[in-house]
């Protein structure tokens, strides 16, 4: 029996001796005749640091099991030793494709903890940087998933736009990434003036380009023979397993959270949810395509509407006040230290927000315990959750078809083990 | 009739003593069920035709020190056809006995209650999947846990550089 390491040294070990080492308690169906691969954790289409464990027998997978905790760095725990304004730093660094999400769904926690809620405009302003963040985002996975799939061209023209809407963040953020941008009570500041044309202009020409990426791909026969019918997952399964987003939707599932339960606002918009029932890699890819139009559609709503007003609630207890009163108003300056040397206070209790992010349910569960910092953060992070079912969907197929399978379901390490 | 007045009603219609505490906090309804009872209410509340809570959005633990029973678990429930939320909350005395794994309920049940584990050490009773998930196997304590510290690193400079190196519980070689 033989276990291929990252290095090519094969290592003898009798099977108790394996099971030892291999670390994920997975069932070995033949531990004589099967080979183990050790698929990551640096493996380019595992995306990011995911290590997976294949029982192979040829080149069919008879098991798999995911290896995660790379990257793990105990973000909800260190939040509980910060402020809940000072904690918001560390969701942008789960999910670093997109980061405008994770900021809404712990923000609307706090603010749902605190019993406030943001004027109409910051939910407008919320509203269009989070759909940014989800074309940001999807153009990510369509680039890498491609990539695995060795289609390199449309990776270079995917990060291309995406640098685009970075640069948007950055507009309004400072930052590319790691933006913060969306604080208890509103957000950070108001939009800068250029920032509208600026993102009328990405609508602008952005379809084109989408089209061009749908030319390569959508009737490419090479890219139907490695997606069509594999990695199929029932209607049933997939509810079972957990899974969300455009992974649960292609699966036939029509469940988005920004129709069920909106927030945000998402109830005066009009768009679609793509539901498709085949619940293969093409079926997820198709409604993810289709998802960039429906983005489309909401910000162009959003602009239109995007209402006049304050970004901020006026509680100088959750919202720093404006710079300009500080050297006139005494209130200020008191309202300026006490926010920032000790936080504002949250009430007992706890709270459960979900938002629908580019990869599914994100959700914070946030309990506040009468002082300035959480007493417990946990996130239910949809890339964890959705790579429970990759062993499932992916039994009986080529180790080639997990690869696609990977790609399908869009994870982010970060997030996973956050 | 309000889903979350239903759900008790069914629920203490076939255990009677299962429900201890119905609380509402900013419009979000949480049911405390007793530990021995939690899968058996978990399988009404998915199999009822009149409930279906389908969908397991998230099991978290939280750690209630210095109060008393010290670990809660939290069940985070959707159901998709009536498009409603439910929380299920169980106190946990000892966290070695804790509740039975709802796996069987919902598949995924078994992969959130891993974590758990890990971060909190809530053992969830029949699932032997249970391991360290995100933290190396030879890891000591749960992290979560509010008597674990945050752990702060000693800094080292080029005169004490060997003295920390050699206290420091890393692979050497």
């Amino acid at each position: 029996m033989t276990l291929l390491s990252g290095s090519d040294k094969v290592q003898e070990l009798t099977v108790e001796e394996l099971r030892a080492k291999v670390g994920t308690g997975m069932e070995i169906a033949d531990a004589e005749e099967h080979m183990l691969l050790s698929m990551g954790p640096q493996h380019p289409s595992t995306h990011g640091v995911l290590r997976l464990l294949v029982e192979l027998d040829g080149e069919t997978v008879v098991n798999l099991a995911p290896d995660i905790g790379f990257l793990h760095t105990g973000i909800e725990k260190s939040m509980e030793s910060k402020t809940f304004t000072k904690a918001l730093v560390m969701t942008d660094r789960m999910d670093y494709l997109s980061p405008m999400s994770n900021n809404l769904g712990y923000i609307l926690a706090v603010e749902k903890l605190l019993g406030v809620e943001a004027p109409p405009r910051a939910q407008s302003i919320r509203v269009i940087l989070t759909e940014l963040a989800r074309v940001a985002s999807h153009l990510v996975w369509l680039g890498t998933h491609a990539l695995d799939l060795a289609a390199m061209t449309v990776f270079l023209y995917c990060f291309r736009e995406r640098e685009y809407i970075l640069d948007l963040f950055e507009m309004v953020s400072g930052q590319r990434m790691m933006v913060s941008y969306f604080r208890p009570g509103g957000v950070w500041r108001d939009l800068p003036e250029e920032f509208v044309p600026a993102v009328r202009h990405f609508l602008d020409f952005f379809p084109a380009r989408l089209a061009d990426y749908e030319a390569l791909l959508t009737n490419n026969p090479i890219f139907l023979n490695r997606t069509k019918g594999v990695g199929v997952i029932s209607a049933e399964d997939a509810v079972s397993w957990g899974l969300t987003g455009p992974s649960l939707r292609a699966s036939g599932v029509n469940w988005d959270i920004r129709k069920a339960q909106p927030y945000c606002g998402y109830e005066q918009y009009d768009f679609d949810v793509p539901v498709r029932t085949e619940g293969d890699v093409y079926a997820r890819y198709l409604c993810r395509i289709q998802e960039f139009h429906e983005s489309l559609r909401i910000l162009h709503q959003a602009l239109d509407k995007l209402p006049d007003g304050p970004v901020n609630i006026d509680d100088y207890k959750i919202v720093p006040p404006p710079r300009s009163t500080l050297g006139t108003s005494m209130e200020a300056v008191i309202h300026h230290f006490k926010l920032w040397t000790e936080g504002f206070k949250a009430p007992e209790g706890f709270v459960y927000q979900s938002v629908e992010s580019p990869r599914g349910e994100f959700a914070c569960y946030l309990r506040g315990n009468g002082g300035p910092k959480p007493a417990r953060v946990h996130f239910r992070a949809p890339s964890y959750v959705n790579l429970a079912s990759l062993p499932k969907m992916a039994k009986n197929l080529f180790v080639a078809d997990l690869v696609a399978i990977i790609g399908s379901i869009d994870i982010v390490l970060g997030e996973i083990d956050r | 009739m309000d889903r979350a007045q239903l759900v008790v009603d069914k629920v203490t219609a076939v255990f009677p003593d299962a429900v201890t505490e119905v609380q509402e906090f900013r419009g979000e309804k949480t049911l405390y069920i007793a530990l021995q009872q939690l899968k058996a209410v978990c399988q009404l509340l998915r199999d009822d035709a009149e409930l279906q809570y389908n969908y397991l959005s998230d099991v978290c633990a939280d750690d209630m020190l210095p109060d008393y029973p010290r670990f809660a678990v939290n069940y985070h429930l959707y159901s998709i056809p009536f498009n409603h939320r439910l929380r299920l909350r169980v106190a946990v005395e000892d966290p070695d006995e804790g509740p039975e794994t709802v796996g069987s309920v919902w598949a995924v049940a078994t992969w959130l209650e891993m974590e758990v584990w890990d971060l909190m050490g809530v053992r969830f009773a029949g699932n032997n999947s249970l391991r360290r998930l995100f933290l190396p196997e030879d890891w000591q304590g749960h992290p979560l846990r509010k008597n674990y510290p945050l752990g702060y690193e000693e800094v080292q400079f080029s005169f004490n550089w060997a003295d920390i190196d050699a206290k420091k519980p890393y692979a050497k070689d």
